[in-house]
């Protein structure tokens, strides 16, 4: 399977800066890929740009081998989910509501089985079954991101041919979550990336990233520091240069890094 | 932890059948309160002669003697404007669904946001000023489409300056509805200046808001230019409940907001316009249906849009029936009591709202 997700050169100026300076990045299906990189690095924006929210002012967006404008809405909706960081929901929709709006643009092919099924394992595998008949008011901040994940999940459950890639945008997904659904749901978007979609998530916590993530890219100033493998790619050196604290880095036994951040001690800001 | 209800099973959701019922029930009182109307007023008929009279028209003979006065009075007087009550009813609570829907936003009202005065704008223009019109442009359908296009235009400007990425803050949103309505206001006072002492009567009155005079000639059309809104807005109920994702997140599921937002405002407007043109502004309407059936029966857009409208048709034949028979034998015209019972309940919603912080 080849396609997925790329950005060519991407380059986003606002304000009379360029956000993102001509970017290359690979989403390959079969993998997932973490962004990372500190405050104000255009991680957001290169999401954006990526789900088409913003038209870049050169460079192009591949969707499956085709420029992202040659797809039309419906079109992408069925290949593409966006989680984005702060989910928004206006009105007291209950929970397997929210869901099922995953399911819209296979309305017109799926069979109400198919959606089924898409709803309850997206709700199974977020731990979000219980909150079915909830309404969303009442849920914690944890649970309504929990209750958005399952449905982009929804929305791409099943792949729909051979020769197009799903693709799963997540920005920040692990924001408001404890430890636990923290790496539940990397674990899930990792599987999903292992049954053949390409899965690109925003991630702050590089620990997180090195643990799930197959590839790792880190922007810095709108530019790509370095991608790769986590091994690779998080150095002491990179680390220290790039978000300004001391660390060190160390493999565990399955050759998992790990990130150990030193405190600072009566240091002023650099 | 829970067990997992893999085994969803729409057809006995809980929630499902409620809503049926609840639509069962606004029919039932929809068509209890009709018959109410039907029967009370200056004169009084009783309501099996009302039955009667209305089975005898579908042909069916209950044996039951009602008079000629009392046919004459029921269905040349109070059925047109049941009827008329209803259709304005259902029209103006559908489209504050919608209205809500389009700007994320439970305040939402075709009064508030300036459609109405927007639509008023254009009926008293045509008023004023239609007489100078062309003698072909003189059919029934003149003023209610005068009163859509000044609509859409109002929807339109309200649309363009409270819209914002995210959700339409209410601030933003009244404000730009009270600017709207101050201009269409201006207008209309304009136009008040420039009407003749007969012209200024009919104003008055219609302004005010009332379904009293309703002929079927009158009414037909503008029945006509509802059911084509009403029937529109059936194809935007899913879309909808997208849209309370946001407007990327919903581009994201496939919607093609673009085209649901426009037809939302031409569909508000005709419906709106068309009601606007003949009864004037009845206020709150479009604010209290749909906040009312969303108590009851949840948010899903294809249970609330349904609903508003029977709660909408319910609550103005009762406001109509109060309006008539409150101050007997004159009457108040229905849009000062819709006014009169929506404005505390729209303060009641605002304070509550400005509780949860959100405004």
């Amino acid at each position: 399977m080849t396609a997925g997700l790329q950005g060519r050169n991407l380059t986003v100026v606002a304000g009379g800066r360029a956000i993102l300076d001509a970017i290359d990045i690979d989403v390959a299906p079969g993998e997932l890929t973490a962004v990372v990189g500190p405050n104000g690095a255009g991680k957001s924006t290169l999401l954006k740009t990526l789900a088409g929210d913003l038209i870049p002012r050169s460079g192009e967006v591949m969707l499956n081998g085709r420029p992202l404008a040659a797809w039309s809405q419906e079109e992408r909706a069925l290949q593409r989910a966006v989680l984005p960081q702060a989910p928004e929901l206006a009105f007291a929709f209950r929970a397997r509501d929210v869901v099922e709006l995953g399911r819209y643009p296979h309305r017109k092919r799926a069979t109400p089985g198919q959606d089924r099924d898409a709803i309850g394992g997206a709700m199974h595998a977020t731990e979000t079954s219980f909150l079915a008949g909830r309404d969303c008011k009442t849920l914690s901040g944890g649970e309504m991101h929990r209750t958005h994940y399952a449905r982009v999940l929804a929305q791409i459950w099943s792949p729909l041919s051979e020769d197009r890639a799903r693709v799963l945008l997540l920005d920040e997904p692990t924001a408001s979550l404890d430890l636990f659904h923290q790496h539940a749901i990397l674990a899930k978007a990792r599987d999903i990336a292992r049954q053949g979609a390409a899965v690109l998530a925003v991630l702050h916590d590089l620990n997180l990233a090195a643990a799930y993530a197959d590839r790792m890219v880190v922007l810095a100033d709108g530019r790509v520091e370095a991608a790769g493998v986590p091994r690779d790619v998080l150095t002491e050196g990179r680390v220290a240069r790039v978000w300004r604290v001391d660390c060190s880095i160390a493999a565990d036994e399955d050759g998992i890094v790990q990130v150990q951040v030193r405190p600072r001690r009566e240091r002023a800001l650099a | 932890m829970a067990v997992a209800t893999d085994t969803f099973d729409p057809l006995s959701d809980p929630l499902q059948l409620r809503r049926q019922l609840i639509l069962t029930g606004l029919g039932i009182a929809l068509a209890i309160a009709c018959l109410a109307a039907g029967a009370i007023g200056a004169l009084d008929i009783p309501i099996w002669h009302v039955i009667a009279a209305l089975a005898a028209r579908c042909g069916i003979d209950l044996h039951i003697p009602v008079t000629a006065l009392e046919d004459g009075a029921l269905f040349s007087i109070r059925l047109p404007r049941v009827v008329l009550g209803i259709g304005v009813g259902a029209t103006l609570g559908v489209s504050g669904a919608a209205l809500q829907a389009l700007f994320r936003n439970p305040l939402a009202d075709p009064g508030l946001v300036g459609v109405s005065g927007g639509a008023a704008c254009g009926a008293v223009g045509w008023i004023v000023l239609g007489a100078s019109a062309p003698a072909w442009t003189h059919t029934a359908f003149a003023m209610p489409l005068a009163a859509f296009a000044a609509g859409v235009a109002a929807t339109a400007g309200v649309y363009a300056i409270a819209r914002s990425r995210t959700r339409t803050d209410i601030a933003t949103l009244l404000l730009a509805g009270l600017a709207v309505n101050a201009l269409t206001t201006a207008i209309v006072g304009y136009l008040t200046y420039l009407g003749t002492d007969t012209q200024l009567r009919a104003l008055t009155f219609w302004l005010l808001g009332g379904l009293g005079g309703a002929t079927w000639d009158q009414i037909w059309p503008v029945l006509l230019l509802m059911a084509a809104a009403g029937s529109g807005f059936a194809f935007l109920m899913r879309g909808y409940d997208l849209l309370a994702l946001g407007e990327g997140a919903a581009g994201h599921l496939g919607l093609r907001v673009e085209s649901v937002r426009r037809l939302t405002v031409v569909l508000t407007a005709l419906g709106v316009g068309a009601s606007v043109a003949l009864t004037g502004i009845i206020g709150f309407v479009g604010l209290a249906a749909p906040h009312l059936v969303r108590l009851l029966g949840g948010a899903s857009h294809r249970f609330v849009l349904p609903a508003s409208a029977l709660m909408g048709a319910l609550l103005v034949v009762l406001a109509d029936l109060f309006a008539r028979i409150a101050v007997a034998p004159a009457e108040l015209p229905v849009g000062v009591v819709t006014s009169a019972l929506g404005a505390p309940f729209f303060i009641w919603l605002l304070r509550r709202r400005m509780g949860e912080a959100s405004l």
